[in-house]
């Protein structure tokens, strides 16, 4: 500790000598860090190209739409009014005819968030544990768990909303086969609507979440296990004090992208109940491309997308807070 | 611009100096390609022939159900009965449609032709995306005689002709005549009282559930055809108010939940099963648009069509217009000008062939053709003047789908009572017409 303590203003005192007086060549202590320069010179080189991307498609979007929003925005008409803070304010006083369908679609969104991530946190898991044993046919297995993933999004939602119809379709068909009630309105009436939707997704994105639990798993040497087992720990015991902590980064990334796609959810409701019923299961990615695509509200619709991403940035952040590294101050 | 280059002079580029002139660049690159806004062009006076240089034109529509193939027959005649003009047709779902067209036209992407509804015509023409065709329609020598009276009034937008109809579609009561005959039943009903006692009688005969209520497309066809039966209007003619709310409209509405509370049409009928399930036998009526004569004609189901039955004080229907228009450019080119006008003759010429796409020719002769007279949509050609059409109010569409469809749809599921429904959908409905209002009058 006090050796690296002493040590660093040291060096920063001759870089900062090397630079400003001394000539290069006559500085033989310095070399290390000429080295470190060309290090970062390097890094910036490769990436460059990324950043460049970042900018153009990232920053630069974003601070369009920051501009975008302050104005009575539609590209189709000659004059675009600036409106100041307008477009927000009228969306959180409620002002603006689109503020009652925004703060239910926002409301929408998180309920179905609050559904789904804890299911595909969850399940992928215990899926993984099962699929991480051996046994026969496990590769089939895994090949079926992750198979609904590579379906789109729009062959998801048709293939369900007829299996789900609550008249023709085959599910409440075989319900009633069995024995059951065989009138269950899946896409029409709530809480069934929030049913399907949420099942529908864990179904199709739960192989995803699966196979990086699986690398992860595969991923914890197996010296921990024997070390543990060695010292007297039970299943449960191993499983709560060797996966659970090996598994700690890849549950922040499931976390994250799970988190942030749910937020995204908008393929699924505008295909299997068309955001109903009523706007019910409309989220607020749906209330954003009706407003700003399809009505060309784009002012009104960037400022919900701002107010959207401020939210996002908040869970995003509380997410890396529970997750942060304990173990770093040590 | 010169400020900033002249403090960039001499001292390398700085970095603003570097940002500003990159934006500039942009700038430059985004003029290059005409003018930044569409512009308003028909064109030189068409003559009997296009005689200019082969041209390639771009041609939009939204024909994806069993009018599709008719218009890609339509196409592949006009391609083959002329060397110098070739149409390039582009098919895109309507619900697609329009965001995608006027999107295209104003980043200079767009089509020459197109073809639309024309609930959309007035949106579109505010949103200048498509030409004014006063002149156009004198070229083409056409008269208002010609057309249906409503049809072609509402072709216009603050004084000016944006499109040319081509047809007429409507909402009509199709039926399904094996399980009529379970009943007894011969013909459809041409009133409420006949569709109750027809209903009654199938019920009686061991047909569950002969009339589906939909909860969404085309439910506010439904809605619209019966409030203008009651003697309502929906909106202001002026596009100053929604009015559906009106006596006339809780009415309807009640009507159609009546039909899921009496056991009519089973509860929670799910988006599209309606049709889907009179497609397979299930239920002996189902109103839907006439461009379904087509996709029924290709199953062996036993059906006819018929005007949608008189359940208010008078006979109305919901109806539409496709509509032939000219986009705008920015870079107008005189050839493809012209060769569109000729495309568009063309085609108001093929009216009666395009009766095969299950359509009514706008075209008052075309409708007098043995085509015409011998196709299933004849059934309705009495109840033209019946039609009804949404005022020409730019946005209306879109309003419409975010507070009308919404409030049919709550109360036909059940989820709201038909007045408090379409109060609270009217109420957010004016608020959006106003602020429409203001932002098209500019």
């Amino acid at each position: 500790m006090t050796d690296t303590n002493v040590s660093r203003p040291a060096t920063g005192g001759a870089s900062a000598l090397s630079v400003e007086a001394a000539p290069r060549s006559a500085a033989p202590p310095v070399r290390g860090d000429r080295s470190r320069k060309r290090d970062t010179r390097d890094a910036v080189l490769f990436l460059a190209p990324y950043l460049v991307i970042f900018t153009v498609f990232v920053l630069a979007p974003l601070l369009y739409g920051i501009w975008v929003s302050l104005h009575d925005y539609d590209f189709t008409l000659p004059e675009a009014p600036w409106v100041g803070l307008e477009n927000y304010t009228g969306l959180l006083t409620g002002d603006s005819p689109f503020a009652e369908t925004f703060w239910q679609s926002v409301q929408a969104t998180w309920l179905f968030t609050a559904l789904t991530v804890p299911l595909l946190l969850v399940l992928p898991l215990l899926v993984a544990l099962v699929l991480n044993q051996k046994f026969p046919g496990r590769n089939l297995f895994r090949a079926l768990y992750f198979a609904p993933y590579v379906l789109g999004v729009a062959v998801v939602a048709v293939l369900w909303r007829y299996l789900l119809d609550t008249n023709i379709g085959l599910v409440n068909h075989y319900l009633g086969v069995i024995g059951l009630r065989d009138t269950v309105p899946w896409l029409t009436s709530l809480p069934w609507a929030w049913i399907s939707l949420v099942g529908v997704t864990v179904w199709w994105t739960l192989g995803f979440n699966t196979v990086i639990y699986l690398a992860a798993l595969q991923d914890i040497s197996p010296e921990l296990y024997e070390a543990a087992r060695v010292d007297g720990a039970n299943a449960v015991q191993r499983f709560r004090n060797v996966t659970l902590p090996g598994l700690r980064p890849v549950v922040l990334f499931i976390t994250s992208v799970t988190i942030i796609a749910s937020v995204n959810m908008f393929g699924q409701s505008y295909l299997m109940t068309a955001g109903g019923p009523g706007t019910e299961t409309r989220t607020g990615i749906y209330e954003i491309a009706e407003v700003g695509l399809r009505q060309f509200n784009t002012g009104q619709a960037a400022a919900m997308s701002l107010i959207f991403t401020f939210f996002l940035m908040v869970v995003s952040l509380a997410v890396f807070y529970a997750f942060r590294d304990r173990d770093a101050r040590r | 611009m010169t400020g900033i280059s002249r403090r960039t002079d001499g001292a390398g580029l700085s970095r603003r100096g570097f940002l500003a002139a990159a934006g500039a660049l942009g700038g430059a690159a985004l003029a290059g390609c005409g003018s930044a806004e569409p512009q308003v062009a028909t064109g030189p006076a068409l003559q009997d022939e296009y005689t200019g240089e082969p041209v390639t034109l771009r041609y939009w529509h939204g024909f994806t159900g069993g009018d599709g193939p008719a218009m890609q027959a339509l196409v592949d005649r006009f391609n083959e009965s002329q060397d110098r003009i070739t149409v390039e047709p582009n098919t895109i779902q309507w619900n697609q449609y329009y965001q995608r067209v006027i999107a295209a036209v104003h980043a200079g992407k767009g089509p020459d032709v197109g073809t639309l509804q024309i609930d959309q015509l007035a949106n579109l023409a505010a949103r200048q995306t498509i030409n004014p065709l006063d002149e156009v329609v004198t070229q083409l020598g056409l008269q208002e005689s010609e057309f249906p009276q409503e049809v072609w009034r509402n072709g216009v937008y603050r004084g000016s002709r944006y499109g040319v109809p081509l047809d007429v579609h409507s909402l009509a009561s199709y039926g399904n005549r094996a399980v009529l005959q379970q009943a007894g039943l011969e013909r459809q009903p041409r009133t409420g009282e006949e569709l109750e006692e027809q209903t009654r009688a199938l019920l009686a005969a061991g047909v569950e559930t002969p009339f589906w209520m939909p909860n969404r497309w085309p439910a506010h066809l439904i809605f619209l055809s019966l409030l203008w039966q009651f003697g309502g209007e929906p909106y202001a003619e002026d596009g100053s108010r929604a009015t559906f709310d009106s006596d006339a409209g809780v009415q309807a509405l009640t009507w159609m939940r009546r039909q899921v509370d009496a056991g009519i049409s089973p509860p929670d009928v799910a988006q599209d099963s309606q049709y889907v399930g009179f497609k397979n036998g299930q239920g002996a009526y189902t109103w839907d648009g006439i461009w379904q004569i087509n996709d029924l004609q290709s199953t062996d189901l036993d059906w006819d069509i018929a005007p949608v039955p008189q359940v208010g004080d008078q006979p109305a229907s919901w109806a539409s217009s496709h509509h032939l228009v000219l986009f705008r450019q920015r870079d107008p080119d005189d050839d493809k000008l012209l060769a569109g006008k000729a495309f568009m003759r063309y085609l108001l010429e093929a009216s009666s062939e395009w009766t095969a796409a299950g359509m009514i020719p706008a075209l008052a002769s075309a409708r007098e053709t043995p085509e015409f007279q011998e196709s299933p949509q004849a059934a309705l050609a009495d109840a033209v003047p019946t039609l009804r059409f949404l005022p020409p109010v730019p946005g209306l569409g879109d309003v419409q789908v975010q507070t009308l469809e919404i409030a049919v749809s709550n109360a036909v599921l059940g989820r709201e009572q038909p007045a408090a429904a379409l109060s609270g959908a009217a109420a957010r409905a004016t608020e959006q017409m106003q602020a429409n209002q203001q932002k098209f009058e500019v």
